[in-house]
């Protein structure tokens, strides 16, 4: 056997994980993501082996395979490009060198004395010049280092250096007692606290010695009707963004209003406007009462008919389509080597979504709506995306809508003890996977005989994503740079962690 | 032309009415904690005190720090003597303000004279992000837009420290952005005033223990005002950078 494969929101013994020796680790990777269509979940060392964990749409499940390792071994990107980050980050945090990696230094800086302190790729000749830009950029964001090597106006490689927004969540999650679990984990990318918080718990409650009760319906209805909701707002958000970095001030003035609206939505159902503490391991921290679904939905109708509204003015505005359209393009296959996931993925043609390809999150398999696919891997794509995923996410939430009407309202479910504080099944692994709104969240939680969690690891949908950026700006002008960003709107802080 | 202006018709005016009217807040919106000694023995204390997530609550002086609180309404959960009420304004210049122990935080005064002539129609700010979630950017940002519109209080993002007044710290001060937040803040001209805003950059919030991370401003930089909360929602800070400027009068409802 290759793999073992269990489903998401499961656990498999770590026994019963398939042991190979490397070369054979090396050639079951290659096949199943070179030739059969499985991508990668995560990669990770703890005790002496490599672990990697895959996502097989064709069964809905996980794969996980591992190896024995030292304190190196021959690296697997130059067969699997779409480890080569996580092998980067092996080196740095493990102290493991992958031997023969092509590109092997820190993505996070976590050891260096001085973050962004080092050697770029660099481009020489009489024209060629370099543009640093960042830690500190112009606009309220999140810090990060660019390095432009241009030739006048072109760019012809881009080097991103991240790392400055590390705060070492998943070694603080070793030792933090699990009171703090959830709030530390929602608090790995801010923006998308619902899926992380969704993902994490899924992965404890696996691991957790007596079994959770199955969750009420009405509970997971409301965890759905909040992702989607972070996932309306955050779209919304980015396509009002877009139209201002061209400039384009009436859609970018109206959506950047239209995304709060929504993410009052979601502080009417808990109280904070990105659903922070809201996840609870029984279900939700509030019910919403059935009497004010009417002025939710009222609320919600009405914010939907400002968002067309803002859209169509920028849909039908061709000077606005031209900077968009062309800018920024990666082709499929490049995607798909490089493991690229979520909506840069699906705008360029890459057929993936883990609540369907996965499944068993929230209620979605109730719900009748289709994953959104754009070919031309440009920004128009990726904003013409978004638009899609926008209108079946609309369509979704009308449903949720309905469901929760025809269901009984209850009290709320407030939290049991959580699953972790040390009182887990003993070395076991667990997986869980949410399609945030950038792609997927995977969150893995490995546990060592005591019972404790020897290693948690987090792979935010950015983490695959950023080196898509990279390509996105090969021949670009550096002016074409905010848009590019902006069509990605890529986590700094979920990808430092 | 004409279908930017039929847009313009059908979003209608859509800025809200603060700080003149109350800002709409949700129903389970958690501000400002209030409790009363009296209502609870020692035991429930302590034991509310430990379920804490942030370590908030000190266990022998009965106070919770709202400048390390995430407001996740976990104590009132285990205490329910321990009211998070709909007081959004936690703005302060001192840090022992967000010291509670019970009913009596204070808000405080104005700023000085001095500050005042100088900052009262306009304030200039540069963020930096020290580490954290990007949460508290995104609701800072969120004041930029018309729901909000902080331009009306001469309140303005700047690109560059150069031309900032004033600069609002979020994160807890990550080793790696150290260097660069002291760089900032140097390249600033004096006078200048500092902003934490959210528990991590007061006093690390979540990350407080975190092994690559600071805990938060206090030390590093002289910080003039303190906006509590994870991320503090739009109307508290808002509120707090008003008041700050000295543009209007806390007016004291009980």
């Amino acid at each position: 056997m290759d793999f073992a494969s269990f489903k998401n929101t499961g656990k498999i013994l770590l026994k019963d994980i398939p042991q190979h020796d490397f070369d054979r680790f090396r050639d079951v990777l290659a096949e199943a993501i070179n030739l059969q269509n499985c991508r990668v979940g995560a990669l990770f060392a703890s005790t002496g082996k490599l672990y990697a964990i895959l996502i097989d749409p064709a069964e809905k499940s996980f794969k996980a395979a591992c190896t024995a390792i030292g304190n190196s071994y021959p690296a697997l990107t130059p067969h699997i490009a779409a480890f080569h980050w996580f092998e980067r980050e092996i080196f740095e945090s493990d102290h493991i060198k992958p031997e023969g990696h092509p590109w092997l230094k820190p993505i996070r800086f976590e050891n260096a004395p001085q973050p962004g302190v080092t050697d770029y790729f660099t481009l020489q000749g009489n024209a060629a010049h370099e543009v640093a830009v960042g830690p500190v950029h112009a606009g309220v964001i999140e810090p990060g280092h660019f390095r432009f090597q241009c030739m006048g106006e072109d760019v012809y490689f881009l080097e991103i250096e991240l790392g400055y927004q590390h705060r070492g969540i998943e070694k603080m999650l070793l030792t933090a007692p699990a009171k703090r679990h959830t709030h530390l984990i929602e608090t790995a990318a801010g923006d998308s606290s619902i899926a992380y918080a969704l993902a994490y718990d899924g992965m404890a409650a696996a691991l957790a010695q007596q079994p959770r009760s199955k969750l009420p319906e009405r509970a997971q209805i409301l965890r759905t009707l909040a992702l989607e909701l972070e996932r309306i707002a955050n779209h919304v958000g980015d396509i009002g963004a877009l139209a201002g970095d061209v400039a384009f001030l009436t859609s970018s003035a109206y959506c950047g209003r239209i995304r709060g609206d929504f993410l009052n939505m979601t502080a009417m159902l808990c109280g904070n406007r990105f659903g922070r503490n809201y996840v609870t391991y029984n279900g939700v921290a509030f019910d919403l009462g059935n009497n004010k679904l009417p002025f939710l939905r009222d609320w919600f109708e009405r914010t939907v008919a400002d968002f067309k509204n803002a859209w169509q003015l920028l849909a039908d505005d061709p000077g606005v389509l031209d900077r968009f359209e062309n800018t920024g393009t990666v082709a499929p296959e490049v995607m798909r080597q490089i493991g690229a996931v979520g909506v840069a993925a699906r705008a360029a043609g890459l057929d993936i979504d883990v609540r369907r390809d996965l499944g068993n999150i929230g209620v979605y398999d109730k719900l009748v709506w289709q994953t959104g696919l754009k070919r031309s891997g440009d920004v128009i794509a990726r904003l013409k995306l978004r638009r899609r995923e926008l209108r079946e996410s609309i369509r979704m939430v009308r449903a949720l809508f309905t469901m929760l009407e025809s269901n009984a309202a209850s009290a709320a479910w407030s939290e049991d003890a959580p699953a972790a504080d040390g009182n887990m099944i003993p070395e076991a692994l667990a997986v869980t996977a949410v399609e945030a709104w950038r792609g997927e969240v995977v969150c893995c939680g490995l546990t060592g005989a005591d019972g404790k969690f020897k290693r948690i690891k987090l792979v935010d949908p950015s983490f695959h994503n950023w080196f898509a950026l990279v390509l996105a700006l090969r021949g670009e002008q550096i002016s074409n740079f905010p848009i590019c960003n902006k069509s990605f709107n890529l986590s700094y802080c979920g990808h430092d962690l | 032309m004409i279908k930017a202006l039929c847009a313009r018709l059908f979003q209608k005016y859509r800025t809200n009415k603060f700080p003149d009217a109350p800002p709409n807040l949700p129903e389970h919106f958690r501000g400002r904690i209030e409790f009363d000694r009296n209502d609870f023995t020692d035991e429930i204390w302590q034991q509310t005190a430990a379920n804490c997530p942030v370590d908030a609550m000190d266990k022998e002086k009965v106070c919770i720090d709202l400048g390390r609180c995430i407001f996740c309404g976990k104590c009132q959960q285990i205490n329910p003597a321990i009211r998070f009420t709909s007081e959004y304004r936690m703005g302060t210049m001192q840090r022992e303000n967000l010291l509670t122990y019970g009913h009596s935080i204070q808000l405080d005064e104005q700023l000085d004279a001095g500050i005042k002539a100088l900052y009262g129609k306009s304030l200039h700010i540069r963020q930096v992000s020290a580490g954290g979630c990007a949460a508290c950017e995104l609701d800072f940002n969120v004041l930029n837009t018309l729901a909000w519109d902080m331009g009306r209080f001469g309140i303005k993002v700047v690109a560059s420290p150069r031309h900032a007044d004033a600069l609002l710290i979020t994160g807890p001060v990550t080793d790696n952005m150290r260097t660069a937040l002291l760089k900032t803040y140097a390249a600033m001209g004096e006078p200048k005033l500092v902003i934490a805003c959210g528990a991590c950059a007061i006093s690390g919030g979540i990350y407080y223990d975190s092994p690559h991370a600071a805990g938060g401003v206090e030390g590093i930089l002289p910080v003039h005002l303190y906006v509590p909360g994870c991320p503090p929602h739009p109307a508290t800070l808002l509120e707090a950078l008003v008041r700050f400027m000295g543009r209007r009068q806390l007016d004291n409802r009980a």
